[in-house]
């Protein structure tokens, strides 16, 4: 009997010892998909036929000896992530059908340690939105209450792991992207120290702040994916040569003597009495697991945002120059290749997208540079000062993942109540700390009928990813908040 | 740190979008609002700190100049929109069409 509801770490010592074939839980995983993804639309494309076929080809591998930390274990892909011979979107309509020529390294290092890609997960296009709804592609609903939104970009990621699509699912995170949507879907969110897993293959959102990382139902899982995907890579100029620890075999059961900051910037009073009642709670679990808790401070906390929105503008309207209609993806034509492009541009690139381009391009332009990008590099500078300085005095920071869970569609029209959704996860990303979101509580939205759960933020030093993991699976198994309540889909075979 | 000179349509030459007369009007409106917010910015002394491009700690990095195998150029043609034999085929570039 395949198991899809049981963790990657079971799943694959099943399939080392040779309970279970891979290719009954491809099989069961692809059932699954089959029955749930019209609800859900997680997925931009799903791959069946490569599945099976990888299924037995790790089979056949494991008959014959071989181990494989993840064997098995079905692999969401983020659609911004290349993997070769399928078609790789972005979730736009420039790149609709494009094929990619190549596999992304830390695609690559999933599939070495025995991952199974089942599908491409649908998100926010270019990775640019929290709640998934800028996709140009799919609508992709959130599995608790399938009215609300699973959160963004990697909205699709969050979604298929959230409604058993997926054991793991790949995201990338600029300024929230997988802790926001693991958030809104019960899931742990995990964005490594920036540098730790290459990008390359990695379609570019904002260089200096990408980062990918996993999205799984428990700690333990996403410390078995961040230890096969961290590493050197000589492919991404960025990616850090430093030495990797492994975290899966580290994970604690207490927090004893472990201190843990709280923001006295971040105040929780301002989120309703139901939400602060779920974090003031989420830090006596973390006393009574033995941490200790500081107050500690933030003073640049609130210019988070409007420093990261030039940075990553910026940054994107560089990386996105290359959508040209020249060498791949959409061309419209025109009577050069100026307006070639400019037509391109136009019908390929959705509304955000292009709010993004135009409003880089206008921090970058000649007059303007120094007063909007240089200004934001410094701010960005003394973002990670006061994270420097805080970490002087404890060695976590626990925060909120999100203001609110997961809203309903078409609840954010005007695009900068969307880019509140980040407040909290922004700074984190600025100062490119490790930092992931856990489980922590349910709260009922005002007119909402499902409970729907929030997550906790826990924020560690630059390369400190092991101490954050295991406090964060310490957590987890003391409290055991995932469980509380199911999605609104059909329960998954046990 | 004003939004007063934020001329969206030539931005958009810059960025080479065509945009209908209504995005115009449109992004003009949101681009103006997100840089009211930004301009909080000012209000940080930021004059002695020094800008960061990048947070972690990063050198150039170089290959070995030795010969070795790079895309196949069938299948990364075959990703262009429009070729001609060995070539992306784009449209005039100089002169009159």
């Amino acid at each position: 009997m395949a198991t899809i509801a049981k963790s990657a770490a079971e799943i694959a010592r099943a399939v080392n010892a040779r309970e279970c074939s891979a290719r009954e839980i491809i099989d069961a995983t692809l059932s699954r998909i089959e029955a749930v993804e019209p609800q859900v639309g997680a997925y931009l494309s799903v791959l069946g036929r490569q599945a099976r076929e990888s299924a037995d080809a790790l089979d056949a591998r494991i008959a014959a000896g071989e181990r494989f930390p993840l064997a098995g274990v079905p692999l969401a892909v983020k659609d911004n992530l290349a993997l070769e011979g399928t078609v790789t979107t972005c979730g736009s309509k420039m790149l609709e059908r494009w094929v990619a020529p190549y596999t992304a390294t830390a695609v690559r290092s999933m599939l070495a340690a025995g991952a199974i890609p089942v599908g491409k997960a649908n998100m926010d296009e270019f990775a640019m939105g929290s709640s998934c709804e800028n996709s140009a592609l799919g609508v992709t609903r959130n599995p608790y209450d399938l009215q609300r939104v699973p959160g963004g970009s990697s909205g699709g990621s969050a979604a298929s792991v959230a409604a058993y699509e997926a054991t793991i699912a790949l995201g990338s995170d600029t300024g929230g992207s997988i802790r926001e949507p693991a958030a809104f879907c019960n899931l742990v969110g995990f964005k490594p120290t920036y540098g730790r897993i290459s990008r390359y293959g990695l379609i570019a959102f904002a260089s200096s702040l990408d980062q990918i990382g996993p999205l799984t139902r428990s700690v333990e899982d996403a410390a078995l994916a961040y230890d096969a995907m961290a590493g050197f890579d000589p492919m991404d100029a960025t990616s850090v040569d430093r030495t990797v620890e492994a975290t899966a075999g580290t994970l604690r059961e207490d927090l004893r003597g472990l201190r843990i900051g709280v923001v006295k910037q971040f105040d929780t009073h301002k989120l309703g009495a139901e939400i602060d009642d779920v974090y003031d709670r989420a830090l006596h679990d973390l006393e009574a697991l033995g941490a200790e808790i500081v107050e500690v401070e933030l003073p640049t906390a609130d210019y988070g945002l409007a420093t990261y929105y030039l940075i990553a503008p910026a940054e994107c309207s560089s990386n996105l120059a290359r959508f040209d209609g020249v060498r791949y993806g959409l061309r419209v034509d025109g009577v050069d290749v100026a307006e070639m492009n400019e037509r391109t541009r136009a019908a390929g690139f959705g509304p955000e997208v292009k709010r993004r381009i135009l409003i880089g391009t206008y921090a970058l332009s000649s007059g303007y540079y120094d007063a909007y990008y240089v200004r934001a590099q410094k701010a960005r500078t003394l973002v990670a000062r006061d994270f420097a300085k805080a970490f002087e005095r404890c060695d976590l920071i626990a925060a909120p993942a999100t203001s609110s869970p997961a809203f309903r569609f078409k609840s954010k029209s005007d695009p900068y109540s969307m880019y509140l959704m980040d407040y909290y996860t922004i700074p984190m990303s600025l100062a490119g700390l490790p930092a992931l979101s856990v489980p922590c509580g349910w709260v009922t939205p005002e007119g909402g009928e499902r409970p729907m759960p929030l997550g906790l933020q826990l924020t560690a030093p630059l390369f400190a990813e092991r101490p954050l993991l295991a406090a964060a699976h310490a957590y987890e198994r003391a409290t055991k908040h995932a469980a509380k309540h199911g999605t609104q889909l059909p329960e998954a075979a046990r | 740190m004003s939004s007063e000179n934020l001329d969206i349509a030539y931005v958009a030459k810059l960025a080479r979008i065509a945009l209908t007369d209504d995005e115009v009007e449109r992004f003009g409106a949101q681009l103006g609002d997100l840089l009211g917010h930004v301009a909080t910015l000012a209000d940080l002394d930021l004059d002695s700190i020094p800008a960061t491009a990048q947070v972690v700690e990063s050198r150039n990095v170089v290959r070995e100049d030795c010969e070795r195998p790079s895309l196949d150029r069938e299948t990364v043609l075959n990703g262009a929109p429009q070729r001609q034999g060995a070539f992306v085929r784009v449209p005039r570039i100089i002169g009159q069409a």
